[in-house]
């Protein structure tokens, strides 16, 4: 089994396609930090112009490189999953396209195994994807602009999470990120089972995703309370979820707290449903499939 | 007639007698209060504001006559009200370009205190009316309230211990107006509730507050103008 999945990573790696998001998120995160280094403090007057009249906002010590990594996960995490989905919806479907999958099937190896091996293959290079998109936004923003305490802006409220509370909720918020973003190679593993070109995975994650993420942010109550409660672009959130503070009754933030725990690991588990549902029917449906390519 | 014209004259005196007590007294509190020509603290600073969770600040105050004052926090990030200039009694109770208006006496804290109205002479000033609060034995403020045109009331109430000699407080309670805050719907993509106003955001609630706990004070050892850049 490990040699057949150092084989898929080995095609995966081998194929140009695969490092267009690296250099797509390298172009990103960069684009982004050059812009909050030259503008970083117009951004935040941007942010908190409701307030700028109320405080003395220190600008310069909010554009420090926790918010910075922030506002780069804030901007690129709704769009990583479209990333994640050029290698995910390519991995099966591709081969299809190019007449090597029956070749593939020869081999003395479960059809089963073969899928999960795959699957891995997408695991894996989504975790190298996310790993490199910690690397320069967590890293390079911190090398770039330093640490401080992290002020997230909400809708109705601002928190403040001091600078050695921090750290900590970046390794959970990427590990939280992972799962999610696992979600979505298993989705367009499983429309890949089902294609036999990689472009129509693809699109269709993508598509998926949109009109998802649509849905998740609207705030309209009829879908508020009917769908949006099941849909995992809701819960994609979560991750956010540890940068949500709790504090006392006189309004002072306690540190190492998440307001919200529960509904963080509800969204876990619904997501871990999600991946056993799109892995498990691709693999059920790929064994019971005639492979004609 | 005798005994009208003794009545007429009191009517007309008292109210002047009374003027000078309410001068005199705040002569008194202003000449304490000049003792100090600059002073650096470190304090402990909570801020309560509906829409503002932050912790607890390590704080250091800098304050330079005439009326120069800055909180910074030299390890994190603080939020100071713009109005936090008031902290500073100096601003409230310096110059003579007022009228003093004595307000009676009231009990706070199980003290009384004399109560000062101090309505600006000039028009054009941004503050509307000033109430001051006055423990006569010791020569302090304790409560002040200033109505302002653009930045509605502040309010200070003041605790003194250690250092009651030069009119410093111990403990300061600033209270002030603040504005509704809120982001546009779709620029923070909010998890779960908390787009909505959650048990301890109470936007209505437009007066924030900030509780300023001074440890120590380093009076008249000079204070760098820069500080205050």
């Amino acid at each position: 089994m490990w040699n057949l999945l150092q084989f898929e990573l080995f095609k995966t790696f081998k194929k140009p396609r695969t490092y267009i998001a690296f250099g797509a998120i390298a172009a990103i995160v960069f684009l982004i930090q050059l812009a909050l280094l030259i503008n970083g403090k117009e951004y935040v007057q941007f942010i908190l112009s409701s307030v700028d009249e109320t405080l003395v906002i220190p600008y310069e010590k909010i554009t420090n490189g926790y918010w910075i990594c922030f506002a780069i996960l804030n901007l690129l995490l709704i769009h990583v999953p479209i990333l994640v989905a050029l290698v995910s919806g390519d991995i099966i479907a591709g081969e299809a396209n190019a007449g090597t999958l029956r070749l593939l099937l020869t081999k003395p190896v479960s059809r089963t195994k073969l899928l999960i091996v795959k699957f891995f293959a997408c695991v894996i290079y989504t975790l190298i994807l996310l790993l490199w998109m910690a690397f320069l936004s967590l890293v390079i923003s911190v090398l770039l602009f330093g640490t401080n305490d992290l002020v997230v802006a909400k809708e109705f409220e601002l928190v403040q999470i001091e600078k050695a509370d921090v750290l900590w909720r970046y390794f959970a918020a990427f590990g939280f990120a992972a799962v999610a973003l696992i979600v979505v190679a298993s989705l367009s593993f499983f429309l890949s089972s089902i294609s036999e070109n990689s472009i129509g995975p693809i699109v269709a994650t993508v598509s998926i995703i949109i009109v998802l993420t649509i849905l998740s942010e609207m705030r309209i109550p009829i879908y508020d309370n009917t769908i949006k409660p099941y849909l995992f672009t809701t819960h994609m959130l979560g991750w956010k979820g540890f940068f949500y503070i709790d504090a006392d009754a006189d309004g002072q933030t306690i540190k190492g707290s998440v307001s919200n725990l529960p509904a963080i690991f509800k969204s876990l588990a619904v997501l871990f449903a999600y991946i056993i549902i799109f892995t498990g029917s691709a693999i059920f449906i790929f064994n019971r499939k005639d492979i004609l390519s | 007639m005798k005994a009208f014209s003794i009545l007429f004259l009191f009517i007309l005196l008292v109210p002047v007698a009374f003027s000078q007590d309410a001068n005199a007294l705040l002569e008194k509190v202003r000449n304490k209060l000049s003792l100090v020509n600059n002073y650096e603290a470190d304090a402990i600073m909570k801020t309560n504001v509906s829409f503002l969770k932050v912790p607890q600040a390590t704080v250091k105050v800098y304050f330079k006559k005439p009326d120069k004052i800055m909180i910074r926090n030299e390890k994190g990030i603080s939020f100071v009200p713009k109005g936090a200039v008031s902290i500073n009694l100096n601003n409230i109770i310096s110059g003579n370009n007022f009228t003093v208006i004595d307000a009676g006496h009231m009990t706070i804290n199980n003290n009384q205190v004399k109560i000062l109205k101090l309505l600006p002479a000039d028009e054009n000033n941004n503050v509307i009316l000033s109430t001051i609060f006055i423990d006569e034995k010791n020569a302090v403020i304790v409560k002040a309230k200033t109505t302002t045109k653009d930045n509605g009331t502040f309010e200070l109430d003041m605790k003194y211990g250690k250092f009651i000699e030069y009119g410093l407080a111990d403990n300061v309670v600033f209270t002030f107006n603040t504005k509704d805050y809120k982001m546009p719907k779709g620029f923070t993509f909010d998890y779960d509730n908390a787009a909505q106003k959650s048990d301890g955001v109470k936007n209505n609630d437009r007066q924030g507050k900030i509780e300023i706990k001074y440890l120590s004070y380093k009076i008249n050892k000079g204070v760098s103008d820069e500080i205050f850049k």
